[in-house]
């Protein structure tokens, strides 16, 4: 362990640093200039962002790194899934502001808590043994149900928190028995060791496939795909949007490393077994997640069980487990952050002061009360729907590609059947913006770093599509194909 | 060798004893107390392993602080346990079924193939006189685990904040004391001289 070592995990020490210093200036700080707080989670995340893009390690054909004993690993996907947290958490803070001001919630445990998130986020990302993914994976939850419950006089608030807390410590505690199976079959918590182990000894053995399931619960779990997936809707539902934002677009990006890195780099050689199990847990999240939307009155339950459908998408480009069929998944996974920080940036633009928009009904006639914030709507539902040249076609075609390579047609065209009934709903959004007429006439305004971020926002899911090449070239070569 | 192994015996019974009876007795102190036995016999099993210092860590920390703790809160809270079981026996067939089935599965798994049978695993030999486990915890927590440590800390951090984030709050017309006003304070604040004219004895 030297110092070079350690300073591949800089990233992560600056956010932990922050994070410290942020809870500390608070205490200092008078109410009404609490807006310093926000300027420094921006910059923690500008210069996360910006520590993690100035890597050397990659010299002479390296493809990762490890530090502190094999624990930590930093490579390119890595690194990939680690930018994009910073650009989405910065759209996140920066749409939560207008939130938490408007909603007289801004306080500083929230600036602190998201980035203890984001730190468990990185640390997830970029775990390379079982006890630091379950570490990362503590370290998102526990911020996260305060995060839920953060609007204290809140009784639906609470009441998620407490559902989201209830499951998910079941989860961990059946994620942590598989993990333990595993460590009897293999004598190792480092991922590399566990695969040659496997390698070594055969993979028909049946303590392992029987950890395997419990380890593959838990990732469905984080990812919220059927049958886990009961959380999602009542927590999006009853937490605040701004709490919101967060869950439904960072935690997903950790969930797709973790995912990766325990199915292939350690139990890489039970690929047989786990393909199965995923690709039922695709088809049952991609089905019933777009049937349950279409029935959805509130924007919140259809987003969430939107996610669903999407997350199932994630992982049909998961269970062929080459590296173009992971590099797809990223994609997707990182492109869904993006639309879904967009979504419920909107869900808060549309919130009158002290009143939360949660009716479809509140978007009816949007196009008349701000045509420029019903295009960009639009834009994100087009995206969700996955409607060329918008990014969220080019991501489901990549993932469909991915199956199809690997021989499951049945796959793909029940996924693209669903997809299409799925287009409903978001078109439905669409109808009521530009042919209803408007309930509600109050004219819609929001600080000018709010409207800066929302155009930002709409200007990825719009140039990331068009100009599609360049990051699914960066999602492939981080898998080497 | 058989001293050892009826200790172990001895230690087990009693652990499992009192485990089954944590969940199913029906005064919540008793089950608390049942707990502390449950540890007590853990950190007995362990000191049979050679692991003093997590054995101790488990009387001093759980038995000592956490379930003592747990005990001022079981007794302060006055839980009224009826509400607490009600639909206990409606669910209690599907609950059934569930739990029989997993742990028959559970049961077909780990009896497979005697991959946990005490001829898998070859006795470990005794360390020697002056081995410390203390240290030796000690050493990898600080090298091998140096990581996973840290996060376990922040772990802890965060859950601090969160606690306090979801509990303190500051309502207004609460009367409190201000030590520092207290202290400030000066005594034409607080004592009146009031000159009033002597009054003459009633009655001369």
């Amino acid at each position: 362990m030297n110092g070079a070592q350690m300073l591949l995990a800089a990233p992560e020490f600056w956010v932990l640093v922050m994070a410290c210093v942020i809870m500390i200036v608070d205490l200092f700080l008078r109410e009404e200039r609490r807006g310093i707080i926000h300027m420094l989670a921006m910059l923690t995340v500008i210069f996360a962002a910006i520590i993690t893009l100035r890597a050397d390690y990659l010299v002479d054909g390296v493809q990762s790194v490890t530090a502190f004993k094999n624990s930590f690993i930093r490579d390119p996907m890595g690194d990939v899934l680690k930018v994009f947290s910073f650009v989405i958490m910065g759209l996140v803070f920066t749409y939560s502001k207008f939130y938490l001001r408007s909603f007289k919630l801004f306080r500083a445990d929230f600036y602190t808590l998201s980035l203890f998130a984001l730190l468990g986020v990185m640390l997830l990302i970029s775990a390379n043994s079982m006890l630091m993914i379950y570490l990362g994976l503590e370290l998102i939850s526990l911020s996260v149900y305060a995060l839920v419950a953060f609007d204290r006089d809140s009784g639906r608030g609470s009441e998620s928190a407490m559902k989201y807390f209830v499951l998910g410590s079941m989860a961990s505690g059946m994620l942590l028995y598989g993990m333990s199976m595993i460590y009897g079959a293999t004598g190792s918590l480092v991922l590399p060791d566990i695969a040659e182990a496997i390698h070594a000894q055969g993979s028909d053995d049946i303590l392992l496939v029987f950890g395997l399931v419990f380890v593959v619960v838990g990732i469905a779990f984080k990812f919220g795909v059927v049958p886990f997936h009961m959380w999602i809707p009542d927590v999006y539902e009853g937490a605040p949007p701004a709490t919101v934002l967060f869950i439904s677009s960072v935690p997903k990006l950790a969930a797709f490393a973790m995912a990766y890195r325990f199915l292939s780099s350690g139990l890489g050689d039970l690929h047989i077994h786990w393909q199965a199990m995923l690709a039922s847990l695709a088809v049952l999240s991609i089905v019933l997640g777009n049937l349950a939307a279409i029935m959805q009155t509130n924007i919140k339950r259809m987003l969430a069980y939107s996610t669903i459908s999407h997350m199932g998408f994630v992982m049909l480009g998961l269970l062929p487990g080459t590296s173009f069929g992971f590099g797809a998944s990223m994609y997707y996974v990182i492109v869904y952050g993006v639309m879904s920080v967009a979504s419920f940036g909107m869900v808060i633009l549309l919130s009158a002061r002290g009143v939360e928009a949660e009716h479809l009904n509140d978007f009816k006639g949007l196009n008349q009360r701000n045509p420029f914030y019903a295009a960009i709507m639009g834009l994100v539902m087009f995206s969700m729907a996955g409607v060329p040249p918008m990014v969220g076609f080019f991501a489901k075609l990549m993932v469909l590609k991915a199956v199809v390579e690997a021989g499951m047609m049945w796959l793909a065209i029940t996924a693209v059947v669903f997809a299409v009934i799925g287009a409903f709903y978001y078109l439905r959004v669409i109808k009521y913006m530009y042919f209803d007429e408007p309930e509600n006439e109050t004219t819609i305004t929001a600080p000018v770093d709010f409207g800066a971020a929302l155009t930002l926002n709409g200007i990825m899911i719009l140039g990331l599509g068009v100009f599609s090449s360049s990051l699914i070239a960066i999602c492939m070569t981080s898998f080497g194909a | 060798m058989i001293v050892q192994e009826l200790i172990f015996y001895a230690f087990s019974l009693v652990m499992v004893f009192a485990a089954i009876a944590v969940v199913t007795v029906r005064n919540p102190i008793y089950a608390v107390l049942f707990l502390v036995l449950a540890f007590f016999s853990a950190a007995g099993i362990w000191m049979l392993l050679e692991a003093e210092f997590l054995a101790i860590i488990l009387v001093v920390v759980y038995v000592g602080a956490v379930m003592v703790l747990f005990l001022f809160v079981v007794m302060m809270l006055d839980i009224n346990l009826v509400p607490l079981k009600e639909g206990f026996t409606r669910y209690l067939p599907v609950a059934v079924l569930v739990a029989v089935a997993m742990a028959v599965e559970l049961l077909m798994v780990l009896w497979s193939r005697g991959r946990f049978g005490a001829s898998m695993f070859p006795v470990p030999a005794p360390n020697s006189s002056d081995y410390s486990n203390t240290r030796e915890l000690g050493e990898l927590l600080y090298t091998n685990y140096l990581l996973p440590f840290e996060v376990a800390g922040v772990i802890l951090l965060v859950a601090i904040i969160a606690a306090v984030a979801l509990t303190l709050r500051t309502r207004p017309g609460i009367k409190t004391q201000d030590p520092a006003a207290q202290v400030r304070t000066r005594r034409d604040e607080s004592v009146r001289l009031v000159k009033m004219k002597s009054e003459k004895p009633r009655g001369t």
